[in-house]
């Protein structure tokens, strides 16, 4: 008969040796075990002191950047929307109006835009489908509350601090504008057509 | 010495000797966390106070705090009777051990033992004999089932391991020649402990006296898992704290006997041939005596955090039909070797 399961293994019940039902050789041997542990690096990292390093593709809370003059990159084009898996980007778009161009880059900007961060599973789908590199994932947590109507992050939470911009180097770096543009991507097939 | 001398001396003695276990039994509760966190690799308490020294004070201060609650099913005096009984047993066994040898102070001679009975080991059996009732009592009167376990659990196991305690003890007042723990410490000069006369006795002694302080492997009166505490399911506040008290005061006071009776108590061997005056060799006495306590002290700890407990009848199998026979074996030889060699 075929056996169910190969990991099965066949219990053995054999009598134990007289060393083996003294127990002591067994006690000092597990005793050894304990004291090797006793004088080992501990793993313990001391939490409110020290944080532990992220890894370098951690995926916290959105940041919406500005270009190099401080005017916003958004053009609430909706790929982000888009591409979401779980649908936590609404956004509002609207006409640049004259006078504006150093607070938006492009003639047209989000008015409003929002993303759940309840919904949001932090795949950076949205990132990745950017085509004016505005939105990034960091390497912020997003912070708790108490009520659900909090987590909807608005433009006054998620775009990029004039005086102090966050830091996205690890995440804009030539590889992934490469990446972004490369022309085999399905993401970018309707934007490559779009240029040419 | 005159008599208010004498008190007045002996008071000291016993207040100091009373102090010393309470922060002893206070500071083990902190070791043994960072033991237990060590041995797991991590770093254990170090938030209150450096390396969270102060962490026994907070405990304690948590036991003050708490709310007393005596069930209303319970026989309530004897249910505050339990743990007095086990705190009281457990401080008073420390009066009959010798600490170190004598301190010479302006011509008076004070031994730093607080009596030097004769039959100090019987008052020692006598004492922890006892102690078994602060249990017993206390599970009986918390009226749970939990409770009255635990409590069959610890007088049914504390029995049967001070049969073989006893015999240990026996055989090593046979070859020692006496009862009084002074002159047994005294008798252990250089490498004449009695670990090496009696390594049977002293495996069966520790492993009784793990027993008989419910630490693991034998701590089922208390398993926490099985019995929700055992014991003490019932107690709460400072009743409880005492019952935990109680227990490390215990393993310290063990720890103490254990150094006394087979590891040379308050000896060294090759100090004597160092020529110090009396005073200092007495105060190295007593550095080395606690020396070999707070070793005994983690060993307690290192067990604990190795071993799983035993099951009940494995319990029974090991201190009845193993423990008992190998001391009674150990009594006859040694009876063997004393009449025929005279030691």
């Amino acid at each position: 008969m075929q056996t169910l399961t190969t990991r099965s293994k066949v219990a053995s019940n054999k009598k134990m040796t007289l060393v083996e039902k003294l127990y002591l050789p067994a006690i000092i041997g597990g005793m050894r075990i304990t004291l090797n542990h006793f004088f080992k690096k501990k793993v313990t990292i001391s939490y409110p002191e020290k944080t532990r390093e992220f890894a370098p593709v951690f995926r916290g809370q959105h940041v919406l950047k500005r270009d190099e003059n401080g005017a916003e990159r958004c053009t609430a084009c909706g790929l982000c929307a888009v591409a979401c898996p779980a649908e936590a980007i609404t956004m509002t778009a609207a006409e640049r109006k004259p006078g504006e161009e150093a607070l938006y880059r492009e003639e047209k900007y989000a008015s409003v835009y929002e993303i759940n961060m309840l919904r949001c599973i932090f795949c950076g789908l949205c990132e990745e489908a950017c085509p004016k590199e505005a939105i990034f994932l960091t390497d912020r947590m997003v912070d708790t509350d108490y009520v659900r109507k909090n987590f909807i992050y608005g433009k006054d939470k998620l775009v990029d601090p004039i005086d102090k911009p966050i830091d996205v180097s690890k995440r804009e770096t030539t590889e992934t504008k490469e990446f972004k543009t490369h022309p085999e991507f399905a993401h970018n097939k309707l934007y490559t057509k779009s240029l040419k | 010495m005159s008599l208010s001398l004498f008190i007045l001396y002996k008071a000291i003695l016993v207040v100091i000797v009373f102090l010393v276990s309470l922060v002893i039994a206070m500071y083990s509760t902190y070791a043994e966390r960072k033991v237990a966190a060590f041995m797991q690799d991590r770093i254990g308490p170090n938030r209150a106070g450096p390396f969270g020294l102060l962490q026994p004070v907070a405990d304690g201060v948590k036991m003050f705090m708490k709310e007393e609650i005596i069930p209303q099913v319970s026989n309530k005096f004897l249910f505050i009777l339990g743990p007095s009984v086990a705190m009281f047993t457990c401080c008073i066994t420390g009066a009959v051990i010798p600490w170190s040898t004598s301190l010479h102070i302006g011509g008076h001679d004070f031994a730093l033992q607080v009596t030097d009975i004769n039959i100090g080991i019987l008052y020692i059996m006598a004492v922890t004999s006892i102690g078994v009732y602060g249990i017993m009592i206390g599970g009986w009167a918390s009226n749970n089932k939990y409770s009255l376990l635990g409590a069959l659990r610890a007088s049914s196991q504390m029995i049967s391991y001070e049969v073989a305690m006893g015999l240990a003890i026996i055989a090593l007042v046979m070859s020692t020649g006496t009862l009084s723990l002074k002159a047994i410490a005294a008798a252990q000069t250089g490498w004449h402990w009695n670990i090496f006369y009696q390594p049977v006795g002293f495996l069966i002694f520790i492993i009784c006296a793990f027993a008989e302080t419910n630490r693991t492997p034998f701590d089922l009166p208390e398993s926490d898992s099985e019995l929700i505490g055992g014991y003490h399911t019932e107690y709460s506040s400072m009743k409880l704290g005492f019952y935990l008290f109680a227990e490390y005061i215990n393993m310290f006071i063990s720890s103490a006997i254990m150094s006394t009776l087979y590891f040379g108590g308050y000896n060294m061997p090759f100090i004597g041939r160092l020529g110090l005056s009396p005073n200092t060799m007495a105060i190295l006495g007593l550095v080395f005596l606690f020396a070999k306590i707070f070793f005994f002290i983690f060993f307690f700890m290192w067990v604990r955090w190795t071993i799983p407990r035993f099951r009940f009848d494995q319990l029974m199998n090991l201190g009845w039909k193993i423990l008992i026979p190998l001391s009674i074996i150990n009594v006859a030889v040694t009876g063997g070797v004393v009449l025929f060699f005279h030691k």
